[in-house]
């Protein structure tokens, strides 16, 4: 027999404000009670109570991951320094900093911000380049493969849904797990144990990706107890979209066609469950089910009708499912749908479920009648399923039917606009961090220090994961994630470097895609976290020749239960490096996400994620070979650091593995970086750096070992002559993690060219580099000499994961 | 000068086409991605080319094994013309999954054949590997019980190249020792995973734990050729890791696809 599947109407005109808080926890909607509120009215105006469908379309659309009510709501701000308090109400944060930056900055390269679903900058005179980096947190941490795998299959939606469609180049992901090495007992009730996590949130992004024929580039890995029940995965796509594609336009009459999956029950709530704290409750359904091969097939066709100028509007079914998609899509003019036209993976789906299911790989398109059996005939040449299920209207409403019979009818208006915006409480007190007493080890405590740093999880090699991304299908990958002299041993690289020749014909030009991410220092200062993120991002993309004037910046938020004022005035803080960062260094951010609620519970006692934001930077450069690897290249040639050493150990690992109390959270001088990033970039194209690397994790002891044994080289250097600010021990100059700093190595003939071209900055001539594989840091000042073998250094650094 | 046709076979889950069609382009040759459903809409289709590729990739996801489905619908939709194209000499190359498909449809080790006597299956690693690596090409290597090969693929290469393997069954095992010793009598063991010296490779030199450590494989007359590296990949020194080349410009995989495209002008 049949299942039930009739559309049913729901009680709320007379429900009690406790009865509507209850209704919106019971089906998992997260509307609060002033929204359930809203929506009674609404439907009291109408006088009827809403449909089961209605329900959960107005919950879909109004979730927070759908409309990001948080950061676009009031918010009174009160901080405090030094015992002043100050206030400030924001009435949309996100405009107020972050898209404030970005409109002030008004860089003419940037041909689409914040408003589709990536960002689009200038690639060439016909060509833009197309950039989105999402979450898949939940889902990832209740099913770790299938929350990854579909959360890069999302995300590479994004970019096949951004304007008419861009091609996917690249892939990058970013995770923060637990420590791997935690005792089972330790892992609490209901949850994964972070190694298990970790694998197969890889094992996820890597049997998707691979099979889409996407190479992922670049990436990072960070550990902290702080994510163990609740991981966070960053997923990452750039494109390339020719510019006359850039804009949709649907047309009242144009026809609604799905493409790709069909639709199941995977995926129910994606979008409302993703504002629920995750507990040993958390619902797998939630999960959805991904399938590369299906969306292989929907990217290499959509492409197709693209190029013939088939459709006039498309989008990708993520969170929200058809209900979100079709809903934007027909925003400004009203569709009407017919649901039972949508094709099921079984029977027994009630209306609303096939409205808001979160399955994969379907993309919603805007098709002008008259290109109706053209288009289907291009999907059914390679057997994508293809059916058209509605049409754009020019009323305004949101119609829905299910076997002729009506079972929604509502305002777009209401549906788009009619969220209340809440008003959110966000305190912070500035902390006055205080210098930590002088470190000084002796030379035997500073090696055993190095080899601590190197083999640290957030330090050491993560090659056991990126070889199993195919990192170079396509073949475009110039600049890889790992890097060696010749084919053998693999250094970290500082960011990717894609040559799309086989989009672009005959292009020389190149686009660096890096990342920057500081969990440690968020749980000290969110201000100065956020800030080091943006220039750790935009320093490691112009070490590899990036132009720091033609770099765009994407923000990804994960933070805890915003509802807390303390954890969303660290929230607000953060934001306010970002305007800060993007005006001083000139670099506009062109898109972004927030994953807020990042909220476990063990035992009936609330954490929160340490909060972090991960900054993606996208560079355009003129010429794909004008770049340099990380690796040092050749005995005889100078090493440079470039930028001033501060003390500052705070949030570090040096100071994590030594247990030393207090230090001071890195700052970012853009007044010194800017410019000393434009002249590295010079220097680079005039062909005078033979290497480089940046300085960060581990300070510059662990930048300089890394070139070294990447290299298998061997190199002196004298602690003595790094330029400080401030006065430093030997100890505090090789691990303190000061940004806005490189390691340069440079031919001798050159040397004086450097320190010409370099005049007004701080660099500081570090010593040799040598044939013979052997790291040596000495100081004479403090009597201080240590050295070790490259490959000894080398076997600390790779040998921590590899499971 | 006629132009020299290449047919490029893709399906769902096809990924490497597009590097692999300007690989030939670049060595004169017009090249054509074609879909193997409109291949069989029109199986004659395939005469009208002098070369035929089957590109890397996950073919319907790699499901059952790598390459497998699309080996079977081959073999039955397309069996015979693949087969006569096959002994016309025409030239065939199969990269990683297709090199799995050419194995698993029996098209190599012999097309006259035409039956699975090997396979390629799980790295030993276990894993996925992404990496590139030293090949011996053995046209040189001519040993006692070893011809050279005939591959017309891989003629003028230098003893040992270096090419990018992505894989993750990549193993070469054949129905028993007797083949092996066959294909080495033959000559028709074109590659072998190799360390820089061109001494025996170790892991992760030797990414999958091959029989006799074998990258790639042709047929008794050299025409059908079989491979997991990635030439397709390296047509540009730009694109090897510390940016090396044969002539400055171009790396070895572009000698590969050259040497077919000058074989069949």
């Amino acid at each position: 027999m049949k299942p039930e599947t009739k559309c049913k109407t729901i009680e709320i005109l007379n429900l009690s404000d406790k009865q509507l808080t209850d209704l919106s926890k019971k089906a998992v909607l997260s509307l609060s009670l002033e929204e359930m509120k809203t929506v009674k009215r609404y439907f009291k105006k109408l006088g009827r109570n809403p449909t089961d469908v209605e329900l959960e379309t107005v919950a879909q659309t109004w979730s927070e991951h759908c409309k990001h009510k948080t950061l676009t709501g009031i918010i009174e701000y009160t901080q405090e320094e030094n015992g002043k308090k100050s206030k400030r109400t924001y009435k949309n944060l996100l405009k107020e900093t972050i898209f404030k930056a970005t409109v002030e900055l008004n860089k003419k390269w940037c041909l689409s911000v914040f408003k589709d679903n990536a960002g689009v900058i200038d690639f060439d005179l016909k060509n833009g380049a197309a950039f989105k980096v999402e979450t898949h947190n939940h889902p990832s941490a209740l099913e770790p493969y299938g929350g990854s795998a579909t959360g890069i299959g999302g995300v590479i939606r994004d970019i096949l849904g951004v304007g008419l469609g861009a091609k996917p180049l690249a892939n990058t992901d970013v995770f923060c797990f637990g420590d791997p090495d935690t005792k089972a007992s330790k892992v609490p009730a209901g949850m994964h144990h972070p190694k298990r996590i970790a694998k197969g949130v890889v094992s996820g992004v890597r049997d998707y990706g691979n099979r889409m024929g996407i190479p992922t580039v670049n990436g990072a890995v960070c550990f902290d107890e702080g994510y163990m029940a609740n991981p966070l995965v960053y997923c990452g796509t750039m494109g390339i979209i020719p510019k006359n594609m850039i804009n949709k336009k649907v047309k009242p009459g144009d026809l609604v066609l799905v493409a790709g999956g069909r639709t199941g029950r995977d995926g129910i709530h994606g979008a409302t469950f993703s504002s629920t704290q995750l507990d040993k409750e958390s619902d797998v359904s939630a999960v959805q089910i991904g399938n590369p091969i299906v969306e292989k097939k929907v990217l290499d066709t959509m492409l197709k009708a693209r190029d013939l100028g088939l459709y006039r509007a498309v989008t990708d079914c993520g969170a929200g499912g058809l209900s979100s998609a079709a809903g934007e899509l027909g925003e400004k003019t009203g569709v009407k749908i017919e649901l039972s036209k949508v094709p099921l993976k079984y029977e027994g789906l009630s209306p609303w479920e096939i409205w808001i299911s979160e399955a994969q790989e379907r993309m919603v398109f805007a098709v002008p009648k008259e290109n109706k059996k053209k288009i289907v005939e291009i999907f059914k040449k390679e057997d994508v399923e293809a059916a058209f299920i509605g049409e754009f209207t020019d009323d305004k409403k949101l119609t829905l039917t299910y076997n002729g019979e009506t079972v929604a009818y509502m305002d777009m208006e209401f549906l788009h606009d009619g969220v209340p915006k809440p008003t959110r409480l966000a305190v912070y007190k500035i902390k006055t961090e205080k210098k930590q007493k002088p470190v000084k080890l002796s030379s035997a405590k500073l090696l055993k220090s190095l080899k601590g740093v190197l083999s640290d999880l957030n330090v050491c090699s993560k090659e056991w994961i990126i070889r199993q991304y195919d990192h170079e299908v396509q073949g475009q990958t110039v600049v890889k994630p790992l890097q060696g002299n010749g084919i053998e041993v693999s250094g970290p690289g500082d960011a990717a470097v894609i040559w799309p020749y086989t989009v672009v014909k005959d292009t020389k030009k190149g686009i660096v895609l890096s990342n920057g991410i500081d969990p440690q220092y968020g749980k000290i200062n969110t201000y100065k976290m956020a800030a080091s993120a943006i220039e750790e991002s935009l320093r490691n993309a112009v070490a590899v020749g990036a132009d720091i004037d033609k770099i765009s910046i994407l923000d990804n938020f994960c933070w805890g239960n915003p509802n807390k004022p303390e954890i969303l005035g660290s929230l607000v803080r953060a934001a306010n490096a970002c305007y800060d960062m993007s005006k001083a260094f000139g670099v506009p951010f062109i898109s972004g996400k927030d994953s807020l609620h990042n909220e476990y519970c063990i035992g009936g006692k609330k954490y929160s994620i340490p909060p972090v934001l991960l900054v993606s930077a996208m560079g355009v450069i003129e010429n794909a070979a004008n770049t340099v690897t990380m690796p040092f290249k050749q005995g005889g040639n100078k090493v440079f650091v470039l930028g001033y050493t501060r003390n500052e150990l705070g949030g570090g690992v040096f100071s994590k593995i030594n247990a030393i109390k207090d230090g001071v959270v890195p700052d970012v001088y853009p007044e010194e970086s800017k410019p000393l990033m434009q002249k590295l970039h010079a220097a680079i194209n005039k062909g005078l750096i033979e290497s480089c690397h940046d300085c960060c994790e581990g300070g510059l002891a662990a930048a300089v070992s890394e070139m070294a044994f990447s290299g298998q080289k061997g190199v002196k250097i004298n602690i003595d002559a790094v330029k400080t600010k401030g006065n430093l021990t030997s100890s505090e100059i090789l691990f303190s993690q000061s940004n806005g700093r490189f390691v340069i190595e440079v031919r001798d003939e050159n040397s004086d060219k450097i320190k010409e071209l370099f005049k007004g900055c701080a660099v500081s001539e570090l010593g040799d580099i040598t044939e013979e594989p052997r790291i040596i840091f000495e100081s004479k000042k403090e009597g201080i000499k240590f050295s070790e073998k490259s490959e000894t250094l080398l076997k600390c650094w790779k040998n921590t994961i590899n499971w | 000068m006629k132009k020299v046709k290449a047919l490029i076979l893709r399906t769902a889950g096809t990924n490497c086409d597009f590097e692999t069609q300007i690989a030939f382009e670049l060595c004169g040759a017009q090249a054509e991605k074609v879909h193997v459903n409109a291949l069989l809409e029109k199986k004659d289709k395939i005469f009208e080319y002098d070369i035929m590729a089957f590109p890397g990739g996950f073919s319907y996801g790699d499901d059952i094994a790598s390459g497998k489905i699309l080996a079977n619908e081959v073999k039955s939709k397309l069996g015979d013309k693949i087969k006569k194209f096959a002994l016309s000499g025409r030239p065939i190359i199969g990269v990683c999954n297709g090199f799995q498909v050419l194995v698993k449809m029996g098209l190599l080790p012999e097309p006259s054949l035409f039956e699975q006597i090997s396979t390629l299956s799980y790295n030993d690693s276990g894993k996925f590997e992404c990496r590139w690596v030293y090949l011996k090409t053995l046209k040189t290597q001519a040993g006692k019980n070893q011809a050279s090969t005939n591959c017309l693929w891989t003629q003028k290469l230098p003893d040992i190249i270096t090419l990018p393997v992505a894989h993750a069954e990549g193993k070469f095992i054949a129905k028993d020792k007797n083949l092996i010793d066959e294909l080495e009598k033959n000559g028709q063991i074109v590659f072998k995973y190799c360390a820089q010296d061109g001494n025996i490779a170790r892991y992760p030199l030797d990414p999958n734990g091959s029989t006799d450590q074998i990258a790639a494989i042709c047929n008794k007359k050299g025409n059908v050729f079989g491979l997991m590296p990635h030439p397709e990949r390296y047509v540009y020194s730009l694109q090897h890791p510390s940016r090396e080349g044969y002539d400055g410009e171009h790396g070895w995989g572009k000698a590969i696809f050259q040497n077919a495209v000058n074989y069949v002008k």
